[in-house]
């Protein structure tokens, strides 16, 4: 295993920054698949699944950026700055760098609209954000061609864990999204009107109910 | 179905006998819808010539919607013409209230009528575009297309009218829900920012009136604010038209005054009636004794709590049980949900649910608990109305009805069981398989 | 210049952050659904206001201007930064 030297340290920064990019980036997903079906983190208020999901995918980006940077300035491989959000137009591994900058670019769209999601409105943010599970396996394909280091050992390992977990997460997402929460009749999963409306009249779980505080203003 | 008020003198001319009913049902008790008929009958269209000039005389007149809000027309009128954008006016006969049958009754009697009032209410507040809102109903859209390919023919009308179906829900002539419609969406309603006076059909501000009250318009416009007072009360002047539904199990469309005496409508003291419906499905159950006095003006129904809403009043005889009738269509309304708000779609099917236990004989008094917090649970809480009119018809169930619920304690009831439900409920479609909200064409 | 908070129900889902991050103005019904109270927020709690509005998952939260007598409301998606 050759040592980093002054003249590999960039590319050895690219690589690191990139392995760790990619976990981000599963965890994003699926704390993205976690706050979509409402779901907690043991201990945590809802609000942190949401807040988790923005911070780690704002630290991804910041870990992105690292991995374009030292990509670009190492001189021994020739990647242009341009070829980091121009697909296919690098001289070094066209095809393979091209994939990083797609989802560079996916990934671009989604944190812009997600900062400005207040602005451009719910149904042009979503619209957007759908192209998350297209980011995901694109980066991941630009991460195992790119480089040899995902392809043995315990780095093997962990990818083959973030893709799979992340199929998981993208499979209960869909199987969520097909089954109609919103008409009636289908509420319980039942045929008929009045098979739901008796099923539907079940006692609900113990919901957590807060309650309305005057507290002090914090 | 209901029967056709039949009346066989001609058409009242004079202005002293115009002060005589009936106004928007006279011409079409020939039997005749064609285009000649209704000109013979009420004379040309009176254009203006400038718009704004009609919403004054509207504004005399006192006219207010038909349609159960009874919204001032002259107002909605001035307020989408001092919009932004060209206006656009939709004629809504899109009538989901399963016990209400003035609007068909009137398309089918009557479509030059509210065609007419349709090209003068485009004229009045300048728009360029009209629409006409009717549910799916193969024999009304026939004649609806015939009259208006008689009337392009004729070149009565200025302003191009588009028919636009509606599904048979409940909530298909929502205000929102129409615009959705029109606009080529699902007829769901919508959450109201900005307002559909402001931004409606294509963006457009948007008049959407009543069919009845376009057909008020078109006879205004002919024989002026004046003449429409002869009829009704000062504060709620001209005529309506009421769908009702007798204790004998008749029904009938009639038009009348506003202010005549529930009493002789309802033919209240021929058979022992224990309560009566104001105002539809969403509307208020009145007792008996109190009915008798009340007249049909939404002034004096206020004081009860109670209010006219689109004209449909039913007399429940004292031979049914209003608990279990009102159970029956509560567990509609609750199918009817759009299920777009949570509290909506969670709380009318536990209502509806609650409601048919207590109509059952040996009833948990403990549901009447739970009725009262899901029924302030839901009100307020949705896009739209409609758990709000659910829970009025429910808590005047329960105030007039409560009685009820001791008998079937008792193992008594008031009902005879082994006849037919009274009020109408229609059969609410359910999917085969699970949809999902965009895909349903029952929405459509 | 103060504010109130308002829910559109359709896109609300029920997930319930706000009702964690502003209770002084926002419960949740037994099914988990808000329950808006139509007081002002007052300024000391504006900027978790702010926060639970942008933070809602389905985007369903909104400010709306308190109307000063004579005005109509006006209903926005975020809060203006106090000047």
């Amino acid at each position: 295993m050759s040592g980093i030297t002054k003249t590999t340290a960039l590319w050895y920064a690219s690589r690191a920054t990139g392995v760790v990019s990619l976990v981000l980036l599963t965890a994003v997903v699926l704390l993205g698949v976690l706050v979509n079906r409402q779901g907690r983190l043991p201990g945590l208020p809802r609000f942190a699944v949401t807040g988790l999901h923005r911070s780690v995918s704002l630290t991804a980006v910041a870990l992105l950026a690292v991995h374009v940077a030292a990509a670009v300035a190492d001189p021994y491989v020739s990647i242009q700055l341009v070829a980091a959000i121009m697909p296919f137009t690098s001289s070094y591994l066209p095809v393979q760098i091209g994939l990083g900058a797609v989802s560079l670019d996916l990934i671009a769209a989604l944190v812009i609209t997600s900062l400005l999601r207040a602005r451009i409105g719910r149904r042009l943010w979503r619209g957007v954000h759908w192209l998350a599970y297209a980011a995901y396996p694109v980066a991941l394909l630009h991460s195992v061609t790119s480089a040899n280091d995902l392809r043995s050992g315990g780095l093997l390992a962990l990818t083959a864990g973030c893709a799979l977990s992340v199929c998981a997460a993208i499979c209960f997402r869909l199987a969520a999204a097909r089954a109609s929460r919103r008409w009636p009749a289908h509420l319980a999963g039942r045929r008929s009107v009045d098979g739901y409306l008796t099923a539907a009249a079940r006692p609900s779980p113990a919901q957590e109910v807060t309650h309305i505080e005057e507290g002090v203003p914090r | 179905m209901s029967d056709t008020v039949v009346v066989t003198r001609p058409w009242p001319t004079g202005a002293a006998a115009q002060a005589r009913l009936p106004r928007l049902l006279a011409a079409g008790q020939a039997g005749r819808t064609d285009l000649a008929h209704h000109l013979a009958a009420h004379g040309p269209v009176p254009y203006r010539g400038t718009p704004h000039q009609l919403i004054e005389e509207i504004r005399a007149a006192g006219l207010t919607g038909r349609g159960g809000a009874a919204f001032p027309t002259a107002v909605k009128m001035t307020a989408v013409a001092g919009g932004r954008a060209s206006p656009v006016v939709v004629g809504n006969g899109a009538e989901g209230e399963p016990a209400s049958d003035k609007d068909k009754h009137l398309l089918s009697s009557a479509p030059h009528l509210v065609l007419d009032g349709l090209q003068l209410a485009a004229e009045a507040i300048g728009a360029g575009r009209a629409y006409l809102y009717v549910h799916r109903h193969d024999r009304l859209r026939r004649l609806l297309g015939r009259a208006l390919a008689e009337r392009s023919a004729a070149r009565r009308d200025r302003v191009a009218v588009e028919l636009v179906p509606a599904p048979r829900r409940f909530l298909a002539g929502e205000e929102s829900a129409l615009v959705s419609r029109v606009n080529g969406g699902l007829a769901l309603p919508t959450f109201k920012q900005p307002r559909v006076f402001e931004r409606g059909v294509g963006g457009a501000p948007t008049l959407v009136q009543n069919v009845e009250t376009l057909a008020h318009v078109a006879l205004i416009a002919r024989h002026g604010a004046a003449w429409f007072r002869l009829l009704g009360t000062a504060e709620e002047p001209g005529s309506m038209l009421v769908t009702c539904h007798r204790a004998d199990a008749t029904s009938q469309v009639a038009e009348v005054a506003v202010g005549a005496p529930l009493a002789g409508l309802l033919r209240l003291g021929s058979s022992p009636v224990q309560a009566v419906l104001t105002g539809g499905y969403h509307g208020t159950w009145v007792p008996a004794a109190q009915a008798a006095g009340l007249p049909l003006s939404n002034a004096a129904m206020r004081a009860t709590g109670a209010a006219l809403g689109a004209g449909v009043l039913a007399a429940l005889p004292a031979d049914r049980c209003g608990l279990a009738e009102t159970a029956r269509v509560v567990r509609y309304l609750a199918a009817e949900s759009a299920g777009q708000c949570g509290p909506c779609l969670a709380g009318l099917p536990r209502i509806a649910d609650a409601l048919t236990r207590l109509s059952a004989m040996n009833p948990d008094v403990a549901l009447l608990a739970h009725l009262e917090r899901w029924t302030g649970l839901v009100t307020g809480r949705g896009a739209c109305h409609h758990p709000d009119g659910t829970v009025r018809f429910v808590r005047t169930a329960l105030e007039v009805f409560g009685g009820e619920i001791d008998r079937h304690r008792r193992g008594d009831c008031a009902a005879d069981r082994a006849r037919a439900p009274f009020l109408p409920v229609p059969a609410t479609p359910v999917p085969a398989t699970p949809v999902g909200p965009h895909r349903r064409d029952h929405w459509r | 210049m103060s504010i109130r908070i308002r829910v559109n129900p359709i896109a609300c889902a029920g997930h319930g952050l706000c009702a964690e991050l502003l209770p002084e103005r926002i419960a949740r019904d037994e099914w988990g659904y808000p329950i808006v109270s139509d007081e002002p927020v007052p300024p000391g709690i504006l900027a978790l206001a702010r926060r639970a509005i942008s933070d809602c998952p389905a985007l369903a939260l909104m400010a709306e201007e308190v109307p000063q007598p004579g005005q109509r409301p006006q209903i926005q998606r975020k809060l203006r930064r106090t000047a």
